[in-house]
Parts: structure tokens; C-alpha cells; sequence
């Protein structure tokens, strides 16, 4: 029975990082595209393109750590995409009536209130995640439609655009909050009596509910979350942009689930982390920068990133094999 | 006379339709081993859901430690001290073994974040007073199914639990692993832990507790000394003597063999199983359940593969076959859980009824609707079955309904030989003789019928010969005269004994 545990207690470093990297495969597979880009472009591989990397990746990144706050759950969220855009609209467009921070404020609340909303249902009906988020995703447009009247809303006030344009050298302020706040969320889920819940709820929910976890309440505090930090990432947007486009973060929600599969988070539930995920938006990221600097025609990008994705999940499936046996 | 540390008294639960507890009233004291016994839907999961807090009583109360308690929920039940152990176990296999220990309950400071140095070192230390050999980091998916028991068990010493609830603990455990378990179970009674311990196996009861409470039928039919009673006089009080039904017996006509079987047997389930069937027979298979008789009989079918053993069919030889071959030779097995292996429930009764040959309804892949439908409705006088049309969905109708549809299903492809197994658990009187009635018809007609059941009168009722089996052995045949409830019994329970003293 005791050579179960005995790997863990007595591995080498080396063995430690290995085992690390068959759980993180993607990291693997991030630094081979990586490393195919560098070869084939010459002004792939420097700061200043890694920078802009970063930031491009980072609004799907921020959408992808609520994401994988709720697949772990073994939930799902389609909603963010709209929420986003509700957000950008709401805090472009409000901030001319009270003002600049106000009106940011308010499009947090709205993303943490939708997001409050879709948990709650999810919670309290019983209805599947994939039902209640698809009726967020198209509804919660519409409601953006409605509020900018269809049109893309212009800042006035151009010192709003300004505000993230904070640099610790080639990286930006919005892939600082990035980082930050994966790192932030990493933490709670190792570290914190909800990030257990979390993965308790996913794996196994009979045997969370049994040991007398409040599914219904995690599910919310985690569909919240989602939420908020979907209009984390309209706000950004907006700031970024000047404009909210009703049509803003239009199928984001799918790049942002195929980040986090291709990190490794497993769809039904109860495994994943945030260092895949993170993984997994860069591995993105690297994919769509590379291609356009290759100047490849956004068709093929698309068949590539197809590609990518299945042959990712293979891999992910070979590898975990070899691990549990 | 120890004070019991836990007792209910009176406590009543009824979920809609069935009264699952009725007054029930039992204690458990410190240091014993209490057994609680009875056939499938006595009433035990439910009395011990609602000790565990899963259930709340509808009347009655629980005093524990001298108190009258609430128990509010499973964690409640859990820090009070009351903890149970499940059959299919309560772990997240992704989590490790520390985290699993202190499941829903890990030590955290004011604002959730967790102690892992106090969590870890409290899981070490429960593991090392159970004497586990494995340490609190490993990922509970890595263990093997009594490893994963033992994490359970280590809750009781994390919470320091008083009373320690066993459901089914040794269903998936080999032998080895039992006795490590009972090794267990006696250290926990060492220190003053009371232990309630459910279980189908008798010789396993015999040799741990120390009481037994019979259930039947949500009632407590009484608590015994184990040293002081046998295995017959618990028997008896677990099956008791049920209204004397009606049952048709078919007429003894039989033909020639359909199936024989030679030294059937497979590790850990039965041994040396030998019968036949003849056409126009109904063989009866008695035996408790765990006696090994559904596993012979999904084995013949082809669903379980044998170690060892022959089959003919007809009298010819058959390699042991598969379920798609013993369907297509003339073979039907209606499962005793219906509902997870008979029927599709959110189906009709037309399509459930042709599911299983759908080739037969079928011209290039096309289903043949009016084909399926003259069959549904052939069926349906047939048996009688109460349904409003043939696409109401088989989840809204009564079990025995859904039985009847289960019964159409195999019958319309014509079986030489049909296997029931416990055709009529969990289904109303009037439905009862219903298909005690077709079996005999069946039997008329010429088939070959095989009926597994636990209930005695049933089984003696409807059978022309019964087989008894007990812990996977087939330990006795009567026919005419000789089926009797006593024989059966008494084969039963001497067979146990004989297991037990080995």
C-alpha cells in the first residue's frame, strides 16, 4: 500500500516537474508553437510583439478564469461574451450622466448581478448550465441592443482611453490585471476552503452535498464571479477601444471555452487549474499572432486553430492515459 | 448494562406512496457491534439517511448522549459524531486523501483560507491511529476501492466520531481486505465506538456483531442477541409469512431439455452451478440476496463471463455466449432493475417494447411503425397493461406496468427460454398475480421459464422445482412434496452455518 504515496514524498526535483508538465501539457504545447513562430518569422519572437501578445490574450485570458471557475464546478457559462458587452456598453454610455469611475462601477454590478442571476437559476431550477447561459448569451444581447440603440457608443472624453496605457516595459496595464488576477484566482483555488468546494462540487457532487457543502450557494458565489469578471473584460475593452460595439465579444464565449479545454480543464468537472488555463490562453494567443504575422488568410487560421484544438485533446488524453497507468 | 449512546424512538418517515419507517425505535451502545438487517426495501438506507441527516423524520425523536437531538444535515450529523460509511463511496476522486478526510469541514481561518500544515497533520495523524499505509498527499482516484474505504474510516477518527455507521461495507472488498476492515472495525469497538453495520451477508453478521435488529417492511420485527439466535430464527423474521396469494401452478407437461448447465462457476461470485430446464418447466431459483443467483443467470445469458463451466443448448454444446447470440438462440433475461437495464424510460411503450429486435421491425434501417404498433397492441390485451396510448413514456407508468412492458419486450421475439429475475419486486398485489398467471401461461405454451425470487411463497408457488442457493453455492433441489418454506430454510441457513464455521 505504501509505494502509492512513496513517488510523491521521495521524487527527485526533476521527477516533481515532470509530473508537472504531464498534468500542464500544454505547456509543452505552447513552447513548441512558440518555438515553430520564432523559426518562421523574424519579428515574432521579440518584446514587442510578446507584449502585444499578452494583451490581445488577456481579454480572453480574464473571461477564461471565471470560465474555469465554473467548469471545474462542472458547469458552463455562454453568457460571457454578452455580459462583456452589456458592460463596455453600460460604462461608455452611462459615464457621460455621472461620471467616469461611476459609470465603470456600474458595469461591474451589472456583470456580477447577470452573473448572480444565471448561478441562481442554475442553482434553484435545476436546469443545465448550457440551457440557462444560452438564454443569457442571446437575451442579455438583446438587452445591449436596446440600451445603444444599436449603435456603437463613443466615449466623449478621450482621457478614457488613456487609462490603461500603463507599461512595465512591453506589458500593458490589462495584461497586468491579467496575470494578476489568474495568479489571484490560482491562489483561492489552491489555498481557500471555496477553491476546494470547487473542485469537491465538480468531481464528485453526491459526496460534496453529503459532507454538507452548500452546492446551491457555491454554484452562485461561482457563477458571480464569472460574471464580474466578464465585465472586467468589457471594461477593458472599452477602455481600450473608446467605442462599445453592441456586437462586442461575439463568440468570445468560444474562444474562451477553447482556451480553457485546451489548458486541460476537463469539461465535466472537478480538475483543472488556472496554470493550464493560462496555458491555454497563450497557447491561443501565440496561434492567432503567429498566423497573422505569417500573414495566413483568416480561414486558414481558423482550420488551424481547429486542428490545434483536437490534437491538443488528443494529447491531453495520451498522456493522462500514460499517467494513470 | 451500558446506556446506549444513540437511540431512536418511534421515528416515522414516509416519502410519497410508501411508508418507509413506521415507529421505528432502536439503540446502539458504546463499544458493540449492531447489526441491521432485512431484505431490500425494509427500511435500512432510510433509517440510517435520517441518523446521517440526510432525512428528516416525520415523527419520533433521536437521543443521543442522553439529549434529544436535531440533525440538521450530513455535517452536523458528522460533528456531533454520527457518521456514516457508504456503499458506494462519498469521495472526490480528484482531491487528496487529507482533503477528503475532512471533506466539506477543512480547517480554515476567519476568511476561508485554508490551513493545509493543520490539515495535513490531522490527516496523519487519523490515518496512523488506523494503522493506513498510505500518507494524506496521494490523490484518492489513485486507490484502490478499500483504501478509498479506509479514507472513510479516518473520518471517524478525525471527528471523533461516537457512532459509526457500515452500509454494504464489504460489497466490492476481496477477502483480505474484509479482514483488514473487520480488523478495523474491532479497534473502533475497542475504543467505545458504537457501530452499526448493515449488511445482506449472514455469515459476515454472525461473526462481527454483537446485536442484530431485524427491519421488514419499515418495521422493527425485533433486536436479538447475536450469540443467543440463529440464522434460521433471523430469517425468518427478515422474510415473515405474507398473506397467502393465489398462485396458479402450470401443468406438468414437459417436453424436451432447452438448457443444461455443467459446473458453472466464477471466483468469488458461484461455484459448480449445475441444473436444467425443460420446455413447459418452470425452474425456481431460491436464495437470498448475494446468494450468487442473478450472477449465474446473467453469466448463462452472456452478460458476465465464466471462469469455468458448459452450456448446451437444445443438448447441443454451446460455447458460453454472448448477449447478442443468447437473445438471437432464443434466450431472454428480464433484469431485476428494470429501470436501469429494462427499459428506456422516457420512451413509449411501442418502442421499448420493439427495442431489443429492432431488426425484426425494420426494413433497411426504416422502422416499420404498423408492424411495431400490432405488436404493442397484442401485448397490451395480452397482459392487460394499463397505459393511455403506446407513446406515453414508460417513466409515468405503475411498476407493474412498466414489468408487463418489460415482459413484452422479450416475449415478442419469441424466446425458447425466459429468465425472470425478481419479476415481481416492488409491484402492487393485482399486477403480483398478473404475472404470476403469465408465467404459468408461458410455462402452457411451452417455454422454458427460469424465476429468481426472494420471496418463499412466490418461488414455491410458481416453480415446479426449486433450486436453493446460499453464498454461490447451489446447496439444495426439492420438487412436489419436499417445497416446503421450512426446507428451503433450513438448507439455507445450515449451508451458511457450514461457510461461516470454515
Amino acid at each position: 500500500m505504501s509505494h502509492a504515496s512513496s513517488p510523491m514524498r521521495t521524487g527527485s526535483a526533476l521527477h516533481i516537474a515532470l509530473s508537472w508538465l504531464l498534468r500542464n501539457h500544454i505547456w509543452v504545447f505552447l513552447a513548441l508553437t512558440v518555438l515553430v513562430f520564432s523559426l518562421a518569422s523574424p519579428y515574432f519572437l521579440t518584446l514587442n510583439n510578446m507584449g502585444n501578445l499578452l494583451t490581445q490574450g488577456a481579454f480572453i485570458g480574464i473571461l477564461a478564469i471565471g470560465m474555469t471557475l465554473v467548469m471545474i464546478d462542472g458547469e458552463i457559462d455562454l453568457s460571457v461574451g454578452a455580459i462583456l458587452a452589456l458592460a463596455s456598453a453600460l460604462a461608455i454610455g452611462l459615464q457621460d450622466h455621472m461620471g467616469v469611475w461611476p459609470a465603470v462601477i456600474l458595469g461591474l454590478l451589472s456583470g456580477a448581478a447577470l452573473g448572480f442571476v444565471n448561478g441562481t437559476l442554475v442553482a434553484l431550477s435545476g436546469m443545465h448550465s448550457f440551457v440557462v447561459t444560452l438564454g443569457g448569451l442571446i437575451g442579455i444581447r438583446g438587452l445591449v441592443f436596446v440600451y445603444s440603440g444599436e449603435n456603437a457608443l463613443m466615449v466623449q472624453d478621450f482621457s478614457y482611453t488613456e487609462i490603461p496605457e500603463v507599461y512595465l516595459g512591453p506589458v500593458s496595464l490589462t495584461a497586468m490585471i491579467f496575470l494578476a488576477l489568474a495568479l489571484f484566482f490560482q491562489w483561492v483555488l489552491s489555498s481557500t476552503r471555496h477553491g476546494r468546494e470547487t473542485y469537491a462540487v465538480g468531481d464528485n457532487i453526491e459526496a460534496a452535498h453529503d459532507s454538507g457543502i452548500n452546492v446551491k450557494r457555491h454554484k452562485i458565489i461561482n457563477f458571480t464571479l464569472c460574471g464580474t469578471l466578464a465585465a472586467v473584460c468589457g471594461i477593458l475593452l472599452s477602455m481600450r477601444l473608446g467605442t462599445a460595439e453592441p456586437n462586442a465579444g461575439k463568440i468570445w464565449e468560444l474562444w474562451t471555452i477553447i482556451a480553457v479545454v485546451l489548458g486541460g480543464t476537463r469539461l465535466q468537472g472537478g480538475y483543472g487549474s488556472l496554470w493550464m488555463t493560462i496555458g491555454g490562453v497563450l497557447t491561443l494567443a501565440v496561434l492567432r499572432n503567429g498566423l497573422r504575422l505569417l500573414n495566413t488568410p483568416n480561414y486558414v487560421e481558423l482550420m488551424v486553430m481547429g486542428a490545434v484544438l483536437v490534437l491538443a485533446l488528443a494529447l491531453d488524453k495520451l498522456l493522462n492515459h500514460r499517467e494513470g497507468s | 448494562m451500558t446506556d446506549a449512546i444513540l437511540k431512536v424512538k418511534d421515528i416515522t418517515k414516509t416519502f410519497p406512496g410508501v411508508k418507509a419507517l413506521d415507529k421505528v425505535s432502536f439503540d446502539i451502545r458504546p463499544g458493540e457491534v449492531h447489526a441491521l438487517v432485512g431484505e431490500n426495501g425494509a427500511g435500512k438506507s432510510t433509517l440510517m439517511k435520517t441518523l446521517a441527516g440526510l432525512h428528516q423524520p416525520d415523527s419520533g425523536e433521536i437521543v443521543y448522549q442522553g439529549k434529544t437531538i436535531q440533525v440538521a444535515g450530513p455535517l452536523d450529523a458528522r460533528q456531533k459524531g454520527i457518521l456514516l460509511i457508504h456503499q458506494e463511496l462519498s469521495l472526490s476522486p480528484e482531491l487528496s486523501v487529507a482533503e477528503n478526510i475532512y471533506l466539506g469541514a477543512w480547517p480554515t481561518n476567519r476568511f476561508g483560507v485554508l490551513k493545509k500544515r493543520e490539515l495535513r497533520r490531522n490527516a496523519t495523524a487519523a490515518l496512523e491511529a488506523l494503522g493506513c499505509g498510505f500518507g494524506p498527499d496521494a490523490r484518492v482516484g489513485t486507490l484502490s476501492v478499500a483504501m478509498q474505504q479506509m479514507v472513510e474510516i479516518a473520518r471517524a477518527e478525525a471527528f471523533s466520531a461516537n457512532v459509526v455507521i457500515f452500509d454494504e461495507p464489504t460489497a466490492s472488498l476481496t477477502d483480505t481486505e474484509k479482514d483488514q476492515l473487520f480488523h478495523t472495525i474491532r479497534s473502533l469497538k475497542e475504543r467505545g465506538v458504537g457501530i452499526v453495520y448493515i449488511s445482506h451477508k449472514m455469515d459476515e453478521i454472525f461473526d462481527i456483531t454483537d446485536r442484530i435488529t431485524v427491519l421488514r417492511d419499515g418495521q422493527v420485527q425485533g433486536t436479538l442477541d447475536t450469540s443467543e439466535t440463529d440464522l434460521n430464527q433471523i430469517t425468518r423474521m427478515m422474510i415473515g409469512r405474507t398473506l397467502d396469494t393465489f398462485f396458479v401452478k402450470a401443468k406438468e407437461e414437459f417436453g424436451a431439455e432447452v438448457l443444461r448447465v455443467e459446473g458453472l462457476s466464477k471466483q468469488g461470485l458461484f461455484r459448480d452451478v449445475s441444473f436444467s430446464v425443460h420446455e413447459g418447466e418452470v425452474l425456481g431459483l431460491y436464495g437470498l440476496v448475494g446468494a450468487g443467483r442473478s450472477e449465474v443467470v446473467e453469466t448463462i445469458f452472456g452478460v458476465r463471463k465464466a471462469d469455468a463451466g458448459t452450456l448446451y443448448w437444445k443438448e447441443g454444446e454451446i460455447d458460453l455466449p454472448a448477449a447478442r447470440q443468447s437473445i438471437d438462440m432464443g434466450m431472454a433475461l428480464v433484469p431485476e432493475s428494470r429501470k436501469e437495464q429494462g427499459l428506456v424510460l422516457m420512451m413509449g411503450g411501442r418502442e421499448n417494447t420493439s427495442l431489443p429486435h429492432l431488426r425484426l421491425f425494420s426494413e433497411l434501417s426504416v422502422m416499420n411503425r404498423t408492424k411495431e404498433m400490432a405488436v404493442f397492441e397484442k401485448y397490451r390485451s395480452a397482459l392487460s397493461i394499463k397505459t393511455t396510448g403506446p407513446d406515453q413514456p414508460v417513466s409515468l407508468l405503475s411498476g407493474g406496468n412498466q414489468q408487463k412492458f418489460v415482459l413484452a419486450k422479450w416475449l415478442c421475439a419469441d424466446p425458447k427460454l425466459i429468465i425472470l429475475d425478481e419479476p415481481t419486486r416492488g409491484i402492487d398485489v393485482g399486477s403480483k398475480s398478473a404475472i404470476h398467471e403469465l408465467i404459468a401461461d408461458l410455462a402452457e405454451q411451452g417455454l422454458a421459464v427460469i424465476v429468481i425470487s426472494s420471496e418463499m411463497p412466490e418461488v414455491l408457488g410458481v416453480s415446479h422445482r426449486v433450486l436453493a442457493m446460499s453464498e454461490g453455492d447451489v446447496v439444495a433441489e426439492f420438487t412436489g412434496d419436499e417445497m416446503t418454506e421450512e426446507n428451503l430454510i433450513d438448507a439455507v441457513s445450515h449451508h451458511t452455518q457450514q461457510v461461516a464455521a470454515e
